[in-house]
């Protein structure tokens, strides 16, 4: 890999979920150790710690098993982040854990991913958790899901077991409405089979290998969300006021482009205000653009001095523009310990702004192994995901989640831990 | 249509942290090390502010065991930058009897610098540390959070971190307590020097080839210099050498390199396959050493 080529490298973000022993920790060490992002040493300290427990294989799931807690009881307990890169593409994965109990970290790896990763035992077929995890990757709008059919190797490569898991979960996302658009793999995460490499113990494949596949779908980081065809949105973090003899008057709105695309002489309005300036330069550091897009942080001066700080947003003349409102209707999932109350003056945050809110109403918890509402029980507890009415202090400049993954989306903080304890995606 | 390379997307990515920890915050401070990766995130802070300067000090923690390059450096940059700059001392800890100098041929004030940057902490008043630690580095950063809350011991409890959806942070916290802020959590060594390349930042010369007086420990090459008490049977030599982390002297494996210039750091980096932790003596006392030293409040 020359220094050259590798300036010219996309990102994609991934997220993997499995169930117990489907071997999702053996895939994503596959991908590591054979794009060679793993190095010696940490090879070397695998090997030992297998040795000295007495296994007799190298383990490739010991390379992605972090803290020592879950190398006790030999599960992973949260999300955690590996890296590795191709000559194409660099890939961060968020790794999380299929337990029942973790609905929440699920829900965590999937909110910044393209793609989901699904595991399927061949020998299982589509179980409970796949159906949870498939529900989560739809319900957080991830445009991608590949599904890895693993073990392949424990039903001596039978394309008829291949194509009956294929089936029954299209099946699957027929029922449940599933929107994200699927691919199936046969793999064996243990042998190396159409992870890198296609297999040649499956010739009736005439797919590509997963490797093959994240480095070829479409992205575009914001791309494959549907940022570039969206309405402008720059949700403002911070405003740069120099105050020196050099910008003695210099007044920029800095931010992260949560979606469309802004020029230099575009007219634009600001919310919740509703005023409206245009244009005058678009600045990274020293660097002048002509234009800037999702996702790239950016600094923009505008024509008119007019009255904006941290958490306005700058949207498009024409085009959809935001809601601003009070009361919010969204699907939320409760991370929290104790069980959501209703009434209870929570802490409202957006990515740059926050109110204090209610819950009005709990609507329905979804029950995300049959995607089904259940109207009856509305006590809200850690990994539930529920409708709900919320009720805000201040006005809030919102989108609906399908529309903008960042300004459809809402964190619910406890004002007496300040823990982060539910994820709100506005309907 | 457009694209963004990933290297833009993670400066960008990383400058929306920052923003966000100068939008959240009090009293943030960036800590910074000398090493590669703190320079990155003060060059990424600079960026991120321009032309306003950086709202926030830069915080050295010295351990007395430094590299004179890092410090030279380091003041030099800091007054390029317009970023004001503070000092902790270790030796002063040592002095007032905060801490006590560890003993022997494998001593090192790594372990010490904790209490420092607590106290130092403590003093100002920091509600958070921005560092340039990445998740790629070890595998107990891998969970690490963009914003890691530390209670008001310093200590980072692994069961206890806030979940991290989208980009949307929480910085809140009750008194004493403060956060750790990680904006490149998502780079590799790689895309550092990448970066490093692609913006032409310049760098302490330590990591660029030199000859140094070295000694090899535990299959590790060592400066030669005091603050490092030898073996009888360490011999010293001359060597053509470089850094591919500076840390303190006692605790910085130096690579047999040729490497004079960027491009071919970064082909020896695509060569090799031991990890830049490796060279650290303090990664190799047990299996889960970051882990523990994580927990007391270390980086």
């Amino acid at each position: 890999m020359d220094s050259k080529g590798y300036l010219d490298m996309e990102l994609l973000r991934f997220t993997t979920a499995g169930s117990v022993d489907d071997g999702k920790s053996t895939l994503i060490g596959r991908l590591l150790y054979d794009s060679k992002s793993i190095f010696e040493y940490q090879l070397e300290a695998v090997k030992q710690a297998a040795a000295s427990r007495g296994n007799e294989e190298v383990n490739l799931a010991l390379l992605t098993d972090g803290l020592r807690a879950e190398r006790e009881q030999g599960i992973t307990i949260d999300v955690a982040y590996r890296y590795f890169a191709t000559p194409k593409r660099k890939f961060i994965i968020a790794d999380t854990p299929g337990h029942i109990q973790y609905t929440r970290n699920m829900v965590t790896g999937a909110s910044t991913a393209d793609l989901a990763v699904i595991l399927i035992d061949v020998r299982n077929g589509v179980v409970e958790q796949t159906v949870r995890h498939t529900c989560i990757a739809n319900l957080l709008g991830i445009p991608f899901i590949t599904v890895c059919v693993n073990k392949m190797d424990m039903v001596d490569f039978d394309q008829g077991r291949f194509d009956d898991i294929c089936s029954q979960f299209t099946a699957m996302t027929h029922r449940l409405g599933i929107k994200s658009e699927v691919r199936f793999i046969p793999v064996s995460a243990k042998h190396g089979d159409n992870v890198v490499d296609r297999s040649e113990r499956m010739p009736w494949y005439n797919g590509m290998s997963l490797l093959q596949l994240l480095e070829s779908i479409p992205i575009g980081g914001a791309a494959a969300s549907g940022a570039e065809s969206q309405p402008l949105r720059l949700p403002v973090q911070y405003v740069i006021r120099p105050i020196s003899d050099k910008f003695p008057d210099y007044r920029a709105y800095a931010g992260r482009m949560a979606g469309g695309a802004l020029h230099v002489g575009d007219r634009i309005r600001v919310y919740p205000s509703g005023l409206t300036s245009t244009v005058t330069a678009i600045m990274q550091a020293e660097k002048a653009l002509d234009e800037a897009h999702a996702p790239q942080s950016v600094s923009v001066l505008l024509e008119d001095d007019i009255d904006i700080s941290r958490g306005d947003c700058i949207a498009g003349i024409d085009g959809l523009q935001p809601q601003v409102s009070q009361s919010l209707e969204a699907m939320c999932c409760w991370f929290g310990p104790d069980a959501l109350q209703q009434g209870k003056r929570y802490i409202v945050k957006s990515a740059v702004s926050e109110t204090v809110g209610m819950i009005k109403r709990v609507e329905y918890k979804l029950d995300v192994n049959t995607l089904t509402e259940t109207a009856a029980d509305t006590e809200v507890n850690m990994n539930d995901i529920a409708r709900v009415q919320l009720r805000t202090a201040n006005p809030m400049v919102v989108d609906s989640y399908p529309c903008n993954r960042t300004t459809g989306s809402l964190i619910i903080i406890d004002p007496d831990s300040f823990a982060t304890v539910g994820a709100a995606m506005i309907v | 249509m457009f694209k963004i390379t990933h290297l833009q997307e993670l400066e960008s990515e990383s400058i929306y942290v920052i923003r966000e920890v100068a939008a959240q915050f009090e009293r943030p401070a960036i800590l910074f090390s000398g090493g590669k990766d703190s320079i990155v995130v003060t060059w990424l802070a600079y960026k991120a502010f321009y032309p306003a300067r950086i709202p926030f000090p830069l915080v050295h923690i010295d351990t007395g065991h430094n590299f004179k390059e890092t410090i030279e450096y380091r003041d030099r940059f800091a007054e390029r930058l317009g970023v004001r700059l503070i000092v902790g001392s270790v030796q002063e800890s040592i002095d007032t009897g905060r801490v006590k100098e560890e003993k022997g041929y494998n001593s090192s004030r790594n372990r010490l610098q904790t209490t420092t940057l607590l106290d130092t902490i403590e003093k100002y008043k920091f509600d958070a540390c921005i560092g340039g630690a990445r998740r790629d580095e070890e595998k107990a950063r891998a969970k690490e959070r963009f914003f890691s809350h530390r209670d008001e011991f310093g200590q980072w409890n692994p069961k206890n971190q806030r979940p991290e959806l989208w980009n949307n942070f929480n910085g809140k916290k009750n008194m004493g307590e403060h956060f750790r802020v990680f904006p490149i959590s998502n780079w590799t060594e790689m895309d550092v020097w990448q970066y490093i390349y692609a913006e032409n930042i310049e760098l302490p010369s330590l990591y660029f080839t030199h000859e140094r007086q070295c000694f090899m420990r535990d299959g590790v090459w060592l400066a030669a210099e005091p603050c490092i008490t030898r073996k009888p049977d360490e011999v010293v030599e001359t060597k053509r050498v470089r850094c591919r982390t500076i840390g303190d002297i006692t605790c910085t494996g130096l690579t047999i390199s040729e490497a004079d210039n960027l491009e071919d750091i970064i082909d020896e980096i695509a060569a090799t396959r031991v990890t830049e932790r490796g060279g650290r003596a303090d990664d190799r006392r047990s299996e889960t050493a970051m882990e523990d030293r994580k927990k007391e409040g270390y980086f």
